[in-house]
């Protein structure tokens, strides 16, 4: 079964273009300076339409997660994580860890971890790795 | 409605009409709406309440970044919009907000990015940044926060079963209750793992059912044969679509948001509270809902409960038809804690906490998308 993928809106479309191409591609406002996710063409923290992609850092910690032990029929059948980093910065994201075993043990809250874009059929999508790994 | 009480301030429509194929639904929603608070010199800081239709009030709040305290999503086809109108000037009037944000934005001749509102369709934001990543259901999202709770707090997964143990001692006592035979921690400890840290005994059931409430005025309440339960307080926000994007994993804005209006609201404090139902979807809610709705500071919630507090015999009877653990819980749940809270001020609840004069009653929505707290008084 193939993996549900996104779909690409116009106001989203730079950030998916980017997984492509092995970026993680942030927003931030030129007003405020706050970068925000997910894409949009305003800052939600002062409303300007001022506002520029840039290429992040692909950097974070595991902020939390679950171990989906009732995986979805496209994630296979093995027990995986379902987590939230926390990028260096600022927002948060949900993604998978990948690259360790998928227990308590190995996956340790505030861990440094690093993106790795997987591609499924058209699309990448950004997973993330123990730092290093 | 009294004449001449409300004003429209702003007013726009989006930057382009046509054909705007750059834009999808949720954007069209924004544009408008960004162009509306220009025209009246207001940003979203300003905005405290929001109404829509086709998208959900939840989406654009957050895509705006408006924490407003009503929300109303009201879809009743194309007039919705004259439907929040009026809506909005009862709310005003009444206090629960005092600038209401009312949008619209339909791709209907380009077709982008429709499927919003509650869909998880691939264009939507939870179809692009949470479903590639193997969601299935509530196990799997309204989870995503606790294990951040957990560490931040020094609660443990026995603090999440103690929650589920002392509801079916509760539900025990309730002859409609689904589930009734007592538990223990280390049985709550062994059932099933779901998704961890959640188990099986930490979920809450799935059933069929329904309920229904009748609201009328004071005055009118007097000419029932029922007793009267009157509102003191009522409160309600919305905060995200997307668990993944909450402020703060540790707790809910919403819960704090519509918890504060209604006690403001009501005038009462914490200890005038006899009785308290926390919708409880996962044996994490009534820990998030006891320190966001200020009954319990941050990090005592689980020894509360541990010490019996919200035990049958405690001095905060919580969750005493036995909660969407043990009770029912049908999907939404909110209906059901609703109808206790009613119970308990009627004084016919199977497990009827005696002399009971006020009870809260709070509901979420969506994975803390969403929250609502009603406070009840059996007092005139
Ligand atoms: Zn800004």
């Amino acid at each position: 079964m193939d993996r549900a993928l996104p779909q690409p809106t116009p106001e989203t479309q730079h950030f998916w273009d980017g997984c492509k191409v092995g970026e993680l591609r942030l927003q931030r406002c030129a007003a405020c300076a706050q970068t925000y996710f997910p894409p949009r063409p305003f800052c939600p923290a002062c409303g300007s339409r001022s506002v520029e992609v840039y290429v992040a850092s692909g950097k974070g910690v595991l902020w939390s997660y679950v171990i989906n032990h009732r995986p979805r029929p496209d994630m296979g059948t093995e027990p995986h994580s379902i987590a939230v980093v926390k990028l260096k910065e600022g927002p948060t994201m949900m993604t998978n860890i990948v690259g360790c075993p998928q227990t308590p043990e190995a996956l340790q809250l505030d861990m440094p971890v690093e993106v790795t874009f997987e591609t499924f059929g058209a699309m990448a999508l950004p997973l993330f790795k123990p730092a290093g790994a | 409605m009294k004449p001449r009480s409300i004003a429209v301030v702003g007013a726009a429509e989006t930057t382009r009409l046509g054909k705007i194929p750059d834009m999808s639904v949720i954007g069209l929603h924004a544009d408008a709406a960004l162009n509306a608070m220009a025209d009246c010199g207001l940003t979203a800081k300003d905005i405290d309440g929001v109404a829509t239709a086709g998208e959900s009030p939840t989406n654009i709040a957050h895509y705006l970044g408006i924490t407003p305290t009503w929300a109303d999503g009201t879809q009743v086809g194309g007039c919705s919009f004259m439907l929040h109108v009026r809506h909005a000037a009862a709310a005003i009037n009444e206090g629960l907000c005092k600038t209401v944000l009312i949008t619209h934005g339909e791709s209907g001749r380009s077709r982008v990015g429709g499927g919003g509102g509650f869909g998880r369709a691939p264009a939507s934001l939870m179809g692009q940044f949470e479903m590639p990543f193997g969601v299935t259901s509530p196990p799997t999202m309204f989870t995503i926060p606790v294990m951040r709770y957990l560490k931040a707090r020094g609660y443990t997964e026995t603090d999440l079963a103690m929650v589920a143990v002392i509801q079916r001692e509760w539900a025990a006592m309730n002859p409609r209750a689904s589930f009734r035979t007592p538990i223990t921690v280390d049985d709550v400890l062994n059932s099933p793992m779901i998704a961890w840290p959640f188990r099986m005994l930490m979920c809450c059931l799935v059933t069929d059912g329904g309920g229904a409430l009748i609201l009328t005025s004071a005055e009118r309440a007097k000419d029932f044969p029922t007793k009267p339960v009157y509102i003191l307080g009522t409160g309600e926000s919305v905060e995200t679509p997307l668990v993944s994007q909450m402020e703060d994993f540790t707790s809910s804005k919403a819960f704090r948001v519509s918890g504060k209006k209604a006690f403001d609201e009501a005038g009462i404090s914490h200890a005038d509270v006899d009785h308290l139902m926390i919708y409880d979807a996962f044996a994490h809610l009534p820990l998030y809902g006891l320190e966001d709705l200020g009954f319990c500071k941050p990090g005592e919630a689980a020894g509360f409960i541990a010490d019996r507090n919200t035990a049958p015999g405690g001095k905060l009877p919580l969750n005493t038809n036995g909660g969407g653990l043990s009770y029912m819980h049908s999907g939404m749940y909110g209906m059901y804690a609703l109808q206790e809270s009613v119970r308990q001020m009627r004084g016919i609840a199977p497990a009827q906490v005696p002399g009971a004069k006020v009870a809260v009653s709070h509901g979420v929505g969506g994975m803390f998308a969403a929250s609502g707290t009603i406070i009840f008084s059996n007092e005139a």
